[in-house]
């Protein structure tokens, strides 16, 4: 394989994966706080409808693990943590402003 | 008719409960400590101390009281903060290791802070709760605040700054929260002021190239508080707030006599000398022995085995020693056998207040029974003219219930001596005042004493010259021409005034011409 294939090829993979770009998402709550349940129904409606199966969302009650809180550098609750894809982002809020969202997703 | 005083005077008992911080004065100003279980508001600029008060707060706390404390710092590295205290003496990392304290640092980037709707700082509360539990907290610091307001929503912090000074109440814990202060802080929208339960504010301020830290409480929910500033330095020791309470109530009036050291003087003061613990002026213009005569009555202090301070704010000790050699005074072994300890410094090195400090500091080490101030009137050019009576007049307040014998030296220029002859009005707060000065004894320049007052003893009203000798200081009557010269010199002396006022007149009479 000559060395201008394999760049081709590279390139070509890396197009692929803009495409089908796998978010991993994590929201921080605590517990059934006003603010924490809507942001939960925020973003379940939002990755259902702009990322329907390319999505990993875990939801972690700050409440029963207080040590994440720590090591997550957690002060404004709810936050929105997005690992994947890079960079990493942080949104606080109950996630009610969509435009926003989507636009720090990288949706629109 | 009677329910009602009973229950006043029932209430009049009641003290409000509060958490002694443990630093030297301010526990005296606030009258026990901050409001306990409540939140404290340390306001301040940058680089006035609100880190160090904050953690001394919670060090004292941790050796005195037994109370585990929680730091939590938004500004610097834990690391950064370990090793800045080291230098008061605190060791952080064995308390962290003993689970003594616990410091947190929060880490805020605003950049990464996108807002997408409402939220809360309940992230912050399960940190707390879980670093409050962590060492079974009693005290807690948030440093600070600032950082935190800074790039979220002002309307959801305040709310919820209100929410965590409840929840500390309720979870019982003492709380210093510092902040900045000033126009582009939040001091600006009044939120803090209103909610926080005590609030201070630091301040380091510049006057003739001087600066001098100073605390104030603005505000102190439920008790009574001094109202002034207060200086306060910090050190080695950690900080030290110097109260201006004026102690006179405690005072103890001593009727124990001391000797001034020359024998003649005594008998000019009532044949015993001074008041034990009362304060003693000497004014004089320079060159008249001032010096000469505080060494001499440390000198007899000493002698007689007390201890004795000498603060020199102008010659150097060494010098002093050395001078005070040729007149018989041999003062070198008594540094040596540390029965004399000499204080120098330079007035212009710091404050007026922070030379009392220092010099307060001493005292309370080695409680001499005496101490000389030589001279001060060096130290009057550092500031105006009332705040030093009042400071000075707090030092002699604080001398006396200490029932320590002061003894001070005022230089006088020739000129001032008839407008002002009381050397900034310190002499009408002294026990006993005496001046020195050159007079013209037949065709000679004489030294001269006079006793202006001695409360509380009856005393000579007679000039007496005044000699140094090799062996020391001895006062003899002005033989008869004196009175014939006094006249003379006073009638010179008002002759001179008259011929410059004629003078005057004449420039006026020419000018109007």
């Amino acid at each position: 394989m000559s060395e201008k294939i394999r760049n081709i090829l590279v390139v070509e993979e890396a197009a692929k994966g803009v495409e089908q770009k796998k978010y991993v998402l994590r929201l921080f709550v605590t517990g059934i706080l006003p603010n924490s349940a809507r942001a939960v129904i925020n973003i379940k409606a939002i990755c259902d409808e702009y990322l329907k199966g390319r999505y990993e969302l875990e939801i972690i009650d700050i409440y029963q693990q207080p040590d994440l809180a720590l090591t997550e550098e957690i002060i404004a609750v709810p936050l929105l943590v997005k690992k994947s894809p890079l960079p990493e982002q942080r949104m606080i809020g109950d996630l009610s402003n969509l435009e926003r969202v989507l636009k720090e997703l990288g949706l629109v | 008719m009677k329910t009602p005083i009973a229950k006043k005077t029932a209430t009049n008992k009641f003290k409000f409960p509060k958490s002694a911080t443990g630093i030297q004065g301010l526990d005296e100003i606030t009258f026990g400590g901050l409001p306990k279980n409540r939140s404290t508001l340390l306001l301040g600029n940058t680089g006035c101390g609100k880190t160090i008060m904050a953690m001394e707060f919670l060090v004292n706390g941790i050796r005195w009281f037994d109370e585990p404390a929680v730091f939590l710092a938004f500004e610097e590295k834990k690391e950064d903060l370990v090793e800045n205290v080291k230098s008061l003496g605190y060791d952080l990392d064995s308390l962290i290791s003993n689970n003594k304290i616990y410091i947190e640092q929060v880490e805020i980037h605003p950049d990464e802070m996108v807002e997408t709707g409402k939220y809360d700082l309940e992230g912050l509360f399960v940190r707390l709760e879980q670093a409050i539990y962590k060492v079974g907290a009693r005290r807690l610091v948030l440093d600070s605040l600032d950082k935190l307001f800074y790039g979220l929503d002002e309307t959801i912090l305040r709310s919820e700054f209100l929410r965590l000074v409840n929840w500390l109440k309720e979870k019982k814990i003492t709380s210093i929260i510092t902040s900045e202060i000033g126009d582009p802080f939040l001091t600006r929208k009044g939120i803090v002021e209103y909610i926080a339960d005590c609030v201070m504010i630091l301040d380091n301020r510049i006057t003739n190239q001087i600066s001098t830290r100073r605390l104030r409480i603005v505000k102190y929910r439920g008790s009574v508080h001094g109202n002034n500033e207060y200086p306060f330095t910090i050190d080695e020791n950690g900080i030290s707030v110097y109260p201006i309470i004026s102690q006179v109530v405690q005072q103890q009036s001593s009727s124990e006599r001391i000797s001034s050291g020359i024998k003649d003087l005594d008998q000019m003061l009532g044949k015993k000398g001074f008041y034990l613990g009362s304060s003693i002026l000497i004014s004089g213009t320079a060159g008249t022995g001032k010096t000469s005569m505080a060494t001499s009555f440390a000198y007899s202090v000493c002698k007689a085995s007390k201890t004795c301070l000498y603060c020199a704010f102008e010659e150097a000790p060494n010098q002093i020693i050395r001078n005070m050699e040729s007149i018989g005074f041999q003062l070198g072994p008594m540094v040596k056998s540390g029965i004399l300890i000499f204080y120098y410094a330079r007035p212009t090195l710091q404050n007026l207040e922070l030379h009392f400090m220092a010099i307060r500091k001493i005292i309370m080490e080695i409680k001499p029974s005496v101490i000389v101030l030589d001279p001060i009137t060096n130290l009057m050019t550092e500031g105006p003219n009332s705040d030093i009576r009042s400071m000075l007049t707090r030092f002699v307040d604080f001398l006396k219930t200490m029932q320590i014998t002061v003894l001070f030296t005022a230089a006088i220029t020739v000129g001032s001596i008839e407008q002002n002859p009381s050397d900034e009005g310190i002499s009408s707060m002294v026990d006993t005042w005496m001046m020195v000065q050159d007079i013209e004894v037949n065709a000679k320049r004489t030294r001269s004493l006079c006793i202006m007052k001695s409360r509380g003893m009856p005393h000579s009203n007679e000039v007496r010259k005044f000699e140094i000798s090799s062996t020391g200081i001895t006062l003899h009557p002005i033989i008869e021409e004196k009175n014939k010269t006094l006249a003379d010199a006073k009638r010179t002396a008002k002759e001179h005034q008259n011929l410059s006022t004629s003078k005057d007149s004449n420039d006026i009479k020419e000018s109007t011409r």
